[in-house]
């Protein structure tokens, strides 16, 4: 008993602030691309590069419409080594929970030169026709009931519904000292009838679909779905298959979706506190991209 | 080599064809109308061989065949010894070797699943990887296209054996669990506290990725080989480019290598460290998790400075690794190693001291060394349990060929082991990084890669964290993938659990199951 409390004292506190001092990130930590339309001569070694098709390209023989998906991101870099004209640039930004689908995504209209390269940008906006959720937007509860119930104690029920396990290696380390999520009042908890938010990893499998579906109706109103990953997104890199049904809202009705491959643990904290009206979305995409 | 193949040829003559090496520790054997029973059972007995692997491959659009593969290794020696047999398409049948090896139970009955050849002889031929009630598709062979969008469930997902007698009870868990785990259904049958028998049924998170394999271009391939089981993202994806480097024959230069050395070391530590912790919670021992899981961020937080993600994503290439380190990174790495081997000795003499802790973890969750060996235990487990492999020392690859380790071994197989063999392992992981930290500076990082000719295949091994992680690939045209075939040493030690809790008590099962930290999404792919 002496030991553990001598290493306890020796240890220290090793709790951070975050988010209400910024997160340590290194310089190296690879967050959200960062797309300089109007620079950007040609998009196409970056989407031919892009392992999950989170840049696409539709192009008419003089128009062509670029549409990236953070949703579908993997943050591996790949399009910004691709991109020659340095249009493409990796940021150290991870607070990118949102919860609105078509916040993750961004479509930018090109004209055309003879050679396919970009000649003039257009319009850039939010969202694409290409995004399922685009049409239904679902789960937007009415936010002030969910702050008041959920606002200031929150249990978590976690579903892997068929992840790698990273992002749960991530979800894991907001118990740690670190992270510490409990400081917020926040706990997982073991069963879905003592939880009021469900955290969701996927994509979701055939295999799964019917225990998610039951662990979310086993849970009391009022009740928040998060989705985590870009698998719990969308499927991530492996979409829709015969054993995949994709992002986890196309079984569930989803309130907040977290980016990353995993997100990281503060990126975890931000949707998760965003969810429950603890935290405002940071829209990137109004910083111009 | 020869002696070992004149033996065979003299044991089965004409049914064997003269062995091709494409590479020198990779040596494929085509058996023609085959007794792989009888041969598998002369490399068993004749030379100890180890039969590491068996899976399927569907030809028939080229050779009007189905393969099955078995791939075998034997102490002492480098080499992959692979037996090829067709399996006819009129007559999809192969003999089951599951009755005398029941290390590939689960393999064959995947080969059913996977292709629908019948394995001849199976003890136990129900379905493994797809759940009872899909429908009766076969997804692996090649008409059947990734896609498809199967009809909705029909009849029971799986009828569980019963367990009958007065006072015998089955305590049914999962898919979803308690902890923040991944899912599987645990079905557990008791008297009072004891552990009788347990019933597992895993392939919850089965998502096509060995399908997916066949369709995505091998750039991109790289970065679902991550995915194939989080925690072992570095080394899955080692593992399948080092597959198309042997395929393509080319080298990859020796500062990637001792980069990758680096990397497979610290996936190590950070799993070992975690699970040290997580083992020390399930006994009630909390304090050293909150250490333990301090330690693991220090590691993780290395990891993004060293990669740019926490779980070293995003850094294996083919032909080497993505970026190479700078001055401040390979100082950050060392001084990272030297904290974290003081404070780790601090954990274990931690738990050390505890004699409540010792006490549960001493005697419980038994997996005795002849069980082990019977079920082809491999990785920690296998380790814990006098199961002498590291694939690292058997089948040396990236740069561990320049760094001496010791490979701890123990004999009583319980969880106390099975701890202490992470915590030496640690240690001699601790010893790898400092030799290489030194090494790694200079040089090219990544190497041209040669065009993929088609029709290449090669087999590809690591030691991940858990243990014996195998790729197989054929490649085909057009930088694809014909087949890639994905064995997470999990596949391996799932049985080992069965046995290991028979007799314990179901409220000890949890530090059991977490002593073996099996990954499921690396078993149902």
């Amino acid at each position: 008993m002496f030991k553990i409390i001598q290493k306890t004292i020796r240890t220290g506190i090793v709790t951070k602030a975050y988010p209400a001092e910024l997160a340590h990130v290194s310089e190296h930590f690879r967050g959200r691309p960062h797309f300089d339309f109007e620079k950007w001569t040609d998009a196409r070694p970056a989407a031919e590069v892009c392992p999950t098709g989170a840049i696409s390209l539709r192009d008419s023989h003089d128009s062509r419409e670029v549409t990236v998906d953070y949703g579908l991101c993997v943050f591996c870099g790949l399009c910004a080594e691709a991109s020659s004209d340095k249009a493409v640039r990796i940021t150290q930004e991870f607070e990118l929970a949102t919860k609105n689908r078509r916040n993750l995504v961004l479509t930018a209209e090109y004209t055309l030169n003879a050679d396919h390269t970009h000649r003039q940008l257009g319009t850039v906006r939010p969202g694409s026709g290409n995004v399922e959720t685009d049409v239904k937007i679902v789960g937007q509860k009415a936010h002030e009931t969910i702050r008041k119930v959920l606002g200031r104690s929150l249990a978590i029920r976690e579903v892997d519904a068929g992840s790698c396990n990273g992002c749960e290696v991530e979800i894991v380390a907001l118990n740690n000292p670190i992270h510490d999520i409990e400081r917020f009042g926040i706990q997982f908890v073991a069963s879905p009838r003592h939880a009021d938010m469900l955290l969701v990893t996927g994509p979701v499998t055939r295999n799964m679909e019917l225990a998610l579906l039951k662990t979310y109706r086993a849970m009391p109103e009022p009740k928040v779905v998060v989705a985590v990953g870009a698998c719990g997104i969308s499927g991530g890199i492996f979409g829709k298959n015969y054993a995949s049904l994709g992002g986890v809202d196309n079984v569930l009705p989803v309130d907040v979706y977290i980016p990353g491959c995993p997100p990281r643990p503060q990126a975890l904290l931000h949707g998760i506190l965003l969810a429950v009206g603890r935290l405002g979305e940071k829209l990137y995409h109004e910083r111009g991209g | 080599m020869s002696a070992f193949f004149e033996a065979l040829e003299q044991k089965f003559g004409a049914q064997i064809q003269a062995p091709s090496a494409e590479r020198e520790d990779e040596i494929y054997v085509v058996v023609g109308d085959p007794d792989i029973r009888a041969l598998a059972e002369y490399l068993r007995s004749e030379f100890e061989a180890r039969l590491v692997t068996v899976f399927g491959e569907d030809r028939r659009s080229v050779e009007r065949v189905f393969f099955n593969y078995y791939v075998f290794e034997r102490k002492g020696d480098t080499r992959y010894l692979i037996v090829r047999a067709s399996v006819r398409a009129d007559h999809p049948e192969f003999p089951s070797l599951s009755a005398e090896l029941p290390a590939v139970n689960w393999q064959e009955r995947e080969i059913q699943d996977w292709f629908g050849l019948k394995a001849v002889g199976h003890p136990n031929p129900r379905k493994v990887a797809l759940h009872d009630n899909w429908p009766d598709v076969h997804p692996l062979r090649k008409d059947f296209l990734l896609e498809t969008v199967l009809p909705p469930f029909q009849g029971e997902r799986h009828i569980y054996r019963p367990a009958l007698g007065e006072g015998v009870f089955q305590v049914p868990v999962g898919p979803v669990h308690a902890g923040t785990i991944e899912p599987g259904h645990f079905n557990f049958a008791v008297a009072g506290e004891p552990i009788l028998y347990l019933q597992l049924r895993m392939f919850y998170t089965h998502k096509g990725t060995e399908k997916l394999f066949e369709k995505l271009p091998i750039p991109k391939a790289v970065f679902l080989a991550e995915s194939i089981s989080g925690d072992s993202s570095f080394s899955h994806g080692t593992a399948f480019c080092q597959a198309i480097e042997r395929a393509v024959q080319m080298e990859v230069p020796l500062r990637a290598l001792i980069m990758r050395t680096i990397l497979l070391e610290l996936e190590r530590i950070c799993n070992h460290v975690a699970d040290i912790g997580a083992i020390a919670t399930d006994v009630g021992f909390v304090v050293a998790n909150a250490h333990a899981s301090r330690l693991k961020e220090m590691l993780v937080t290395l990891n993004e400075n060293l990669t740019g993600n926490r779980l070293l994503r995003g850094m294996i290439c083919v032909g080497g690794v993505r970026r190479g380190w700078n001055a401040v990174q390979l100082g950050l790495l060392r001084a990272t190693v030297d904290a974290f081997a003081a404070d780790f000795q601090d954990l274990v003499t931690l738990i050390d001291s505890s004699e409540s802790t010792r006490d549960r973890l001493e005697q419980t969750g038994v997996l005795l060394p002849e069980k082990a060996k019977d079920l082809g235990i491999v990785g920690v487990a296998g380790r814990a349990s006098g199961i002498d492999l590291d694939v690292r020392r058997d089948h040396p690859y990236a740069a561990y060929g320049r760094y001496s380790f010791r490979i701890p071994v123990y004999q009583v197989g319980d969880v106390n082991h099975r701890m202490q063999v992470r915590v030496d392992e640690v240690n001699e992981s601790l010893g790898i990084l400092r030799n290489a930290a030194e090494d790694s500076q200079h040089g090219e990082f990544r190497a041209q890669i040669p065009p993929i000719p088609p029709d290449r295949c090669a087999v590809s091994a690591v030691e991940g964290w858990r243990g014996e992680i195998i790729h197989w690939i054929r490649t085909g045209p057009n930088n694809h993938l014909e087949r890639c075939k994905i064995k997470d040493p999990s596949l391996n030690n799932w049985p080992a659990l069965v046995e290991a809790v028979q007799g314990n008590i179901i409220a000890d099962f949890p530090v059991i199951n977490k002593s073996f930290n099996l990954s499921y999404s690396g078993t149902d792919r």
